[in-house]
């Protein structure tokens, strides 16, 4: 499957890496919201993207998904450039991808078990049992049985979650995003999901990417963790070297000290003006 | 039993709405299936002017057909009409068309007045007498200048 | 770019030009996205199978479950139709011609036009917020993730079912109309039978039937096109977002669609009249 045909110039990278981000630069609008990131995730680890509002986590995640344009650097994800990629490349390259949206981003016009068969019935020629038995398997994973013919609008917050995730790994991919599972969840809902991550990669060994700004499942399920802080990195490494790494950066989010960085006032007011624009 | 309830219920809606475009086209429209129940005649005018493609013939204040064509024959610069007159009713060879108006300012129309030949006319055949459209603009001034 | 400068120290002249500029730079980026949107919908029309089920529902959502309040809108328009023309009519005594005149305006320019207002406002609104929700909740971005097509999947069952259905609705409002106009005309006025179905008759060609068709099928690609593509954009055009920008997006698409639709409908009038 893994044809490292990146292996080209750039990439240079041992191909235990599954994601190679070089350079990243973005915008939005005029505004830079990656400055030169550097990353990469290795094959059957969970990489935790961690930083605060603002620090460009959603946009890695969304550049590294192929939603957005880069201005630009490289990314190669699973061999493939996503910048240069051809419609086709990238149809295959994300038939192998599983992600799990912030909110489930269910389709609310379909059944629970309809959203999750749904990329089953697109991709492959399985017949109805089958792709009916694969969906309840997944949904069992989640503690998610008996809610088969619910509507997303009768779900829970948590409940969406799961289901998020159910479909995200029902074609069993090997790569799988997770955007913010514990934000907007109950504490005890929370842990449950962090339990569930740990025990899809137990079950099926993925490589997962999960951006979140929650310290303390970020510590719990991450092999290594990323804290990026105003669209830089500010350091990669396991829970133990972040915990020890003595950037004042990243201690201070660890500890939860509010930034206190001397507001320039010019400078806010040329932000409130952009946004009016 | 949900989903066959919709198939049904667009079912429904489809066949009101066809209904109700057919009956546009067909009943109001005019929109013939052919020309299968009509047979073609010819007549040439000297001024067709205010006809149009689609008027009425009438027979004794009958509608018999309609016009299918206006052109101008470039040699004796005639107007050749072409009339669809309905299938069944059979035109003495020495039968007369003349453009008539209903009414002062109504649609100009083509007034049909059968003769007594024996001979009929077939299809493709030329209404020999004509009476061309009478012009009020011209009645007028003939009657201011002859006086 | 360029007037980013400017706006450090905007005079008012100069101010007034760059909010032109601005505006009609939106304008034309918003035709373009509409074209594009249309272009690559249409294009998804040759991919096989074709997601007949989905217009099937669809079709439902936007024609059958608009027949109700469509009946009503026929059948007020062409009673008050009726009555209008009954009125100017008996003036020059020729109520004779109401038949004609009551069938023409329906067929020709009512029909078309209330059928599209009302479909603007049943279903065109709320096809607008649903996509609107979509793009808000990141269905999208899921359905994209999934490497499912979105135009293929979501858009285009919408627009062909409004192709389908629109034509089918207005035909609807015009007989709907037509016996609104027989009720006030004939049985409320006294005007004879046979002059108001007779003239009718008479009068409507193919020619008027055909415009009437032209239209509502380029109504229902035009309305629809700019509902879901509004609904799209909702990231790109909207500068606010959650339910605040949904409202606005849906807001806009009636008042866009609508315009539009009137547009279409002076221009198509235009080439066939």
């Amino acid at each position: 499957m893994s044809a490292v045909e990146a292996g080209g110039e750039g990439a240079g990278a041992p191909s235990q890496a599954i994601i190679q981000v070089t350079d990243l630069v973005t915008h939005y609008g005029d505004r830079q919201i990656l400055k030169s990131v550097d990353f990469s995730v290795n094959r059957g680890e969970i990489m935790v993207v961690m930083g605060g509002s603002g620090s460009g986590k959603s946009t890695l995640l969304r550049h590294l998904l192929a939603l957005e344009k880069a201005t630009s650097g490289r990314i190669v994800v699973d061999g493939v450039d996503i910048g240069s990629a051809s419609r086709k490349q990238l149809t295959e390259l994300r038939k192998g991808i599983g992600v799990a949206f912030q909110g489930g981003a269910l389709l609310s016009s379909m059944s629970v078990a309809d959203n999750v068969k749904l990329p089953l019935r697109q991709h492959t020629r399985l017949n109805e049992d089958t792709i009916d038995i694969m969906a309840r398997l997944k949904l069992e994973l989640m503690n998610l049985s008996g809610c088969e013919d619910l509507m997303p609008a009768e779900l829970s917050g948590g409940m969406l979650k799961r289901t998020g995730l159910a479909r995200a790994v029902v074609m069993d991919p090997k790569l799988l995003f997770f955007d913010e599972p514990s934000a907007g969840l109950d504490p005890v809902t929370s842990v449950e999901l962090d339990d569930l991550i740990l025990k899809l990669r137990e079950a099926v060994n993925i490589t997962m990417v999960v951006v979140t700004h929650e310290l303390e499942s970020a510590f719990k399920i991450a092999d290594r963790i990323t804290v990026l802080f105003d669209g830089e990195i500010a350091k990669v490494g396991t829970p133990e070297e972040i915990r020890a790494c003595d950037d004042e950066r990243v201690q201070n989010m660890i500890n939860r000290r509010p930034r206190k960085d001397p507001v320039d006032a010019n400078k806010y007011l040329n932000r409130l003006t952009a946004g009016a624009r | 039993m949900k989903k066959y309830g919709v198939e049904f219920i667009v079912g429904i809606f489809v066949l009101i709405g066809t209904a109700a475009l057919a009956y546009l086209a067909i009943d109001i429209g005019g929109l013939s299936g052919g020309e299968d129940d009509s047979y073609p005649l010819v007549a040439r005018f000297d001024s067709s002017s205010g006809l149009k493609e689609g008027a009425h013939i009438e027979i004794a204040g009958v509608r018999v057909g309609q016009v299918r064509s206006i052109v101008l024959d470039s040699d004796s610069f005639e107007s050749v009409v072409t009339m669809l007159i309905d299938e069944g009713i059979a035109l003495p060879e020495d039968s007369m068309a003349s453009i008539r108006t209903a009414g002062i300012i109504g649609d100009r129309f083509i007034k049909v007045s059968p003769g007594g030949a024996e001979e009929v006319l077939a299809a493709n055949d030329e209404i020999l007498e004509t009476e061309s459209a009478i012009s009020i603009e011209e009645l007028v001034s003939k009657y201011i200048f002859e006086e | 770019m360029a007037n980013d400068q400017s706006l450090e120290s905007p005079g008012v002249v100069v101010g007034t030009v760059c909010a032109i500029g601005r505006s009609a730079i939106n304008a034309v980026q918003q035709a373009g996205r509409l074209a594009m949107f249309f272009v690559t919908t249409l294009s998804r029309l040759f991919y096989w199978p074709f997601p007949f089920a989905e217009v099937i529902k669809q079709i439902h959502f936007i024609g059958a479950k608009s027949m109700p309040v469509i009946i009503m809108a026929g059948l007020f328009t062409g009673m008050v139709v009726a009555l209008q023309f009954y009125d100017a009519l008996i003036r020059f005594g020729s109520v004779d011609l109401l038949g004609s005149v009551v069938a023409l305006a329906l067929i020709r320019e009512l029909g078309p036009v209330m059928a599209a207002l009302m479909i603007i406002a049943r279903a065109g609104s709320a096809t607008c917020s649903e996509i609107a929700i979509m793009r808000n909740e990141q269905q999208f971005d899921a359905l994209d993730c999934m490497a499912i097509d979105v135009y293929r999947y979501v858009m285009l069952p919408r627009l062909v079912a409004a192709i389908i259905a629109v034509p089918l609705l207005t035909a609807v409002v015009d007989v709907v109309g037509i016996g609104g106009g027989y009720i006030v005309g004939v049985l409320i006025q006294d005007v004879s039978y046979g002059a108001y179905i007779g003239g009718m008759v008479d009068t409507v060609q193919w020619n008027d039937v055909r415009m009437g068709l032209i239209k509502s099928v380029l109504f229902g690609a035009v309305i629809f096109c700019v509902v879901l593509a509004k609904g799209f954009y909702l990231h790109i055009e909207q500068p606010v977002s959650g339910a605040e920008g949904v409202g606005r997006a849906t807001t806009e698409a009636v008042v866009l669609s609508a315009i539009l639709m009137l547009f279409t409908d002076y221009v198509v009038s235009a080439f066939l009249l």
